[in-house]
């Protein structure tokens, strides 16, 4: 027996898992209609490539990944895109997403694919963009882009593989029953995964030890793989991938770092045969195992279930009775959701439909007060003070919730299943997380706006200085006519023109100002200068025209500006530059002006 | 319900707070039955008593913060809190030195500082503390135990007229010597005879400990291997108690000297040491909290309580030292705080 380690803390609920794993996966067959929300991952959702309309084939691409953390959405059956349209999806807020929503033809018929004969003889790059293009997203938790997971920086080595068959939340089943029937498809999987990543210690598939049938059909069929097997007591919460790697290999994982820093990559088996299948027959990410279960069912099992199958349709299928249920929960019971609505699909995501009677799962009794029994404390497997973050929780100290390591809370709620107060501390610490994560964008808002709003200043106080300049010159311009000197005017006006040019040249660009300011040592005698010059020209030109010409003149250099701006304003949006802002404040401002100018300018001609 | 979001997790435990408090009680009943057998019936009544008093105390305390009675009655906090104040005290305390004990400890210990969960410290010691300091005649006043005394036994409607009338009223108590000093207290003054003698001499002390007491002891420690059974404590804070106690009586126990402090054992099965250790130290709300911090807490308690017994004015100091201790708490807890998953080892404060 290969040493494991222990992780704090922990819980032991009633496990009922027996009630799901007595009968065979079975297939869920084909709904009328599919609803594929182009967002079943973490990161950029998918962007839809196809009509209103069109037919498509199952396995085909319907919505394209945008983006590196992303991954495309497929047609698990032949039919026709019926809508794309907001739709309630899973998700604990109960929002609506874009979805993209088939009507099935019942057909089932599959689009063209093919696997590679030998991924040995395929590069890395390749074989990632396979399992990419197959939409593999993690089945087991978040469902974050396998390709990108599992694409590892060359200068990360990985010792360890370790594939998670630890399912620690109660009720569920999916993956028990994924080792028990298939087996074969796991290590086959896993052997993929082992080229790929090239781990140089050890490849390990976790189990917990209340799987027997699982770890044997699993034992059999990794036989001379190299591949590990590896038991270990049950405990909830060793499924979190850090609980897992601390069990299997007693390191722990950075806060706030990933496991290839330590060295490791961790798979679901889900995942692992899904890639199995997307290299081995070019078979993208269509369908999955979901646990039906809860006394709100009758029949409690586990589903071969099309992705974009609604609720209803599984529950419909397990003779579900709404009467009965006390809430719809989508995963376990420790982690997973409440389902607001029985419309929302399954997605790659989802492991389990628990519909639990009230005697399983009651409705919530309302907290009392926390007696610092420290309960929670003993079960968290972080190592949290789950009491402690409570009150700051509830004091809104957000400073001291950090300190706590509040960041670090894997949300697994085993402090609220153990605490004797029935108090939601879980809750708490969401809300604290979400508040505090709020709190953080704020301030780098903040500090944005702030930037901008010294760049703002500094563009009125040069504008001011102008404006005092061309006061200034006007003053001095009537001097200079009185003195009569004239011709020495003209001359001084031609070569101001000449460097007013450059510096409204160096002025578009404020860095540039700033280094030149900085440079010269009296700018302002020289600014002063150059709008005396600007002056005298504007006077003199405007001198030898009509007042018609002058607005009309006016009317076009508005128009000319606001062209510009127009364009800047193009090329900073394109460039999510964050002048944005400012050119469509001047934007504004310019059309202002330009239609009182044109007024002006009727007005005028009406006049004559 | 339609706004109110039930998240995860979905299933709870097992426990709850009212359950956890029924189980404290049950664990006591040995201890308890020890007691009584020992030392008469004004154990019991104390107990009736004192619970009466609490929970008439804990309405009034709810109606006038406008809290739902049912509610917060159900929790059996304020239960435990009596049962155990009452133990605490000697048998045959009247009625008076009950109320006002109880009394403190609900409304100004208790429910001043917020209510349960949120009192700093050990309402049924504050009790204690506050009653023995202004009443130190009535508080030290023991019942002799059933084998030293030379009449009857007073029975149950003695004891329950002794708690209306006073000790006065019953025969049995005119007579000198129904009550006697504690062991504890006898060991203490002394200082001319060798422990061996003393033991010998007097009359107070059993096979190990205090006469009676050491039952009482062995009662209390089966109620409190109960709780841990029942996983409703944790084992750090008493283990850490009475290991320390021990070891420090060791230390001082001078092969039995005229000086010496008493033996191991004898400080084990003496006074509320069990009582102590598994239904006070253990009191979740104003301990520390990690599992280090309560190794710390218990084991300072347990130094703390042998240098008041030996050194200190007062015989017994379960009290005492678990109330310093409540003090100390906060600042146990802040300097125990566990290190985190993948956090490096916490800093100590003088690495900064
Ligand atoms: S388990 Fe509940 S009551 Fe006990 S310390 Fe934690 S939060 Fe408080
Ligand atoms: S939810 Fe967070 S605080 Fe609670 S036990 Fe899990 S990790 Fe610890």
């Amino acid at each position: 027996m290969r040493k494991v380690w222990d992780i704090h803390g922990g819980v032991h609920p009633p496990e009922n898992k027996e009630q799901s794993n007595q009968l065979a996966i079975t297939s869920a067959g084909i709904p009328d209609q599919l609803v594929f929300p182009l967002s079943q991952h973490i990161g950029t959702p998918a962007a839809p490539i196809v009509a209103v309309g069109q037919k498509v084939l199952k396995g085909e691409i319907i919505a394209e990944a945008k983006g590196f953390v992303s991954v495309p959405v497929h047609a698990s059956t032949s039919g026709e895109v019926i809508a794309i349209e907001q739709r309630n999806i899973a998700h604990p807020s109960g929002m609506a997403a874009p979805c993209i929503v088939i009507q099935a033809d019942g057909k089932d018929e599959w689009i063209e694919h093919s696997g590679i004969e030998d991924y040995t003889a395929v590069d890395k790059a390749e074989l990632l963009n396979r399992i990419r293009q197959a939409g593999i997203a993690g089945m087991g938790g978040a469902g974050f882009p396998s390709a990108v997971k599992l694409g590892t920086r060359d200068d990360q080595v990985i010792e360890t593989l370790i594939f998670n068959g630890t399912e620690c939340e109660p009720y569920i089943t999916a993956d028990d029953m994924l080792m028990r029937e298939r087996a074969e498809e796991i290590i086959a999987g896993a052997k993929i995964l082992k080229h790929l990543v090239k781990p140089t210690k050890e490849t390990i598939i976790g189990v917990e030890d209340n799987k027997p049938e699982g770890i044997a059909a699993l034992e059999k069929a990794a036989q001379g793989s190299g591949i590990e097997i590896v038991s270990f007591p049950t405990k909830y919460p060793s499924g979190g991938e850090k609980q897992l790697i601390q069990i299997l290999t007693g390191k722990e994982v950075p806060s706030g770092g990933l496991p290839a820093q330590v060295g490791i990559v961790c798979q679901n088996l889900g995942t692992t045969v899904a890639i199995y299948r997307a290299i081995q027959f070019g078979e993208p990410l269509i369908s999955r195992i979901t646990t039906v279960t809860g006394e709100a069912c009758e029949q409690n099992r586990n589903y071969e279930v099309l992705l974009g199958s609604p609720i209803s349709h599984l529950l419909e299928l397990s003779g579900y009775q709404q009467k009965k249920a006390s809430r719809l929960i989508m995963g376990g019971p420790m982690m997973g959701f409440t389902l607001h609505s029985e419309t929302v699909p399954v997605v790659k995501t989802t492991n389990c439909i628990m519909a639990p009677s009230a005697k399983e799962i009651p409705p919530p009794t309302p907290a009392q007060a926390c007696i610092r029994c420290g309960m929670c404390a003993e079960a968290c497997p972080v190592s949290l003070l789950p009491q402690q973050m409570y009150w700051f929780a509830r004091g809104k100290e957000y400073e001291k919730l950090e300190a706590h390591n509040l960041m670090d809370c894997i949300e697994c709620g085993a402090c609220s299943y153990a605490c004797p107060s029935n108090i939601p501390l879980v809750q708490y610490y969401r809300a604290s997380k979400a508040d505090i994560r709020q709190q953080k964008q704020d301030a780098i808002k903040a500090e944005q706006s702030k930037v901008r709003f010294e760049a703002r200043q500094e563009r009125i106080e040069r504008q001011e200085a102008e404006k005092e300049a061309k006061r200034k010159a006007r003053k001095a311009a009537a001097e200079a006519r009185a003195a009569g000197n004239a011709e020495a005017g003209k001359v001084d006006a031609v070569q101001a023109a000449v460097e007013r040019a450059k510096a409204k040249k160096a002025a578009t660009d404020p860095a540039q100002v700033a280094a030149e300011t900085a440079a010269d040592p009296a700018p302002n005698g020289d600014a002063a200068k150059d709008a005396i010059a600007r002056a005298l020209a504007k006077r003199e030109a405007a001198s030898s025209m009509t007042d018609e010409e002058r607005l009309l003149n006016a009317v076009k250099a508005l128009g000319k500006r606001l062209d510009k701006t127009r364009e800047k304003l193009a090329t900073a949006q394109a460039e999510g530059s964050d002048t944005v802002e400012i050119l469509t404040e001047t934007l504004a401002k310019l059309e202002i002006k330009l239609v009182d100018a044109k007024q002006a300018y009727d007005d005028h001609q009406q006049k004559n | 319900m339609a706004l109110f979001k039930v998240t995860s997790p979905h299933a709870t435990g097992p426990l709850n707070t009212a359950r956890v408090m029924q189980l404290v009680l049950l664990a006591t009943i040995p201890g308890v039955l020890a007691l009584n057998w020992h030392f008469g019936w004004g154990v019991l009544v104390n107990i009736v008593f004192a619970s009466g008093v609490a929970l008439a105390a804990e309405a009034l305390a709810l109606t006038l913060r406008k809290r739902p009675l049912g509610f917060y009655l159900g929790d059996y906090s304020a239960l435990v809190t009596a049962v155990l104040l009452a133990v605490a005290m000697p048998a045959y305390s009247p009625w008076w030195l009950i109320a006002v004990g109880v009394g403190f400890a609900i409304l100004i210990a208790k429910h001043l500082y917020g209510g349960m969960g949120y009192n700093p410290f050990n309402p049924a010691m504050v009790g204690y503390v506050v009653l023995l300091i202004s009443f130190p005649v009535e508080m030290t006043t023991w019942a002799a135990p059933r084998q030293a005394f030379s009449g009857e036994m007073p029975g149950l409607a003695d004891a329950i007229s002794v708690l209306f009338a006073g000790r006065e009223a019953i025969a049995a108590f005119a007579v000198d010597g129904i009550t006697m000093a504690t062991p504890l207290d006898i060991l203490k003054q002394n200082n001319s005879l060798l422990i061996e003698d003393l033991w010998q001499q007097s009359p107070v002390f059993g096979q190990w400990g205090g006469l009676g007491w050491e039952w009482a002891n062995l009662g209390f420690l089966a109620g409190g291997l109960f709780l841990l059974s029942q996983r409703i404590f944790t084992w750090h804070a008493p283990i850490s108690m009475l290991a320390s106690l021990t070891l420090i009586s060791a230390l001082f126990y001078d092969g039995g000297s005229s000086a010496s402090g008493g033996s191991p054992l004898f400080h084990l099965l003496s006074g509320a040491t069990m009582f102590g250790a598994f239904f006070i130290v253990t009191d979740p709300v104003t301990s520390a909290v990690s599992v280090m911090g309560k190794i710390i807490y218990g084991a300072l308690i347990g130094v703390l309580l042998y240098l008041i017994r030996v050194w200190g004015n007062y015989p017994d100091a379960i009290a005492f030292a678990v109330l310093l201790m409540n003090f100390a708490a906060p600042l146990v807890d802040y300097y125990t705080q566990p290190r985190t998953y993948g956090h490096e080892p916490a800093h100590k404060s003088g690495d900064e």
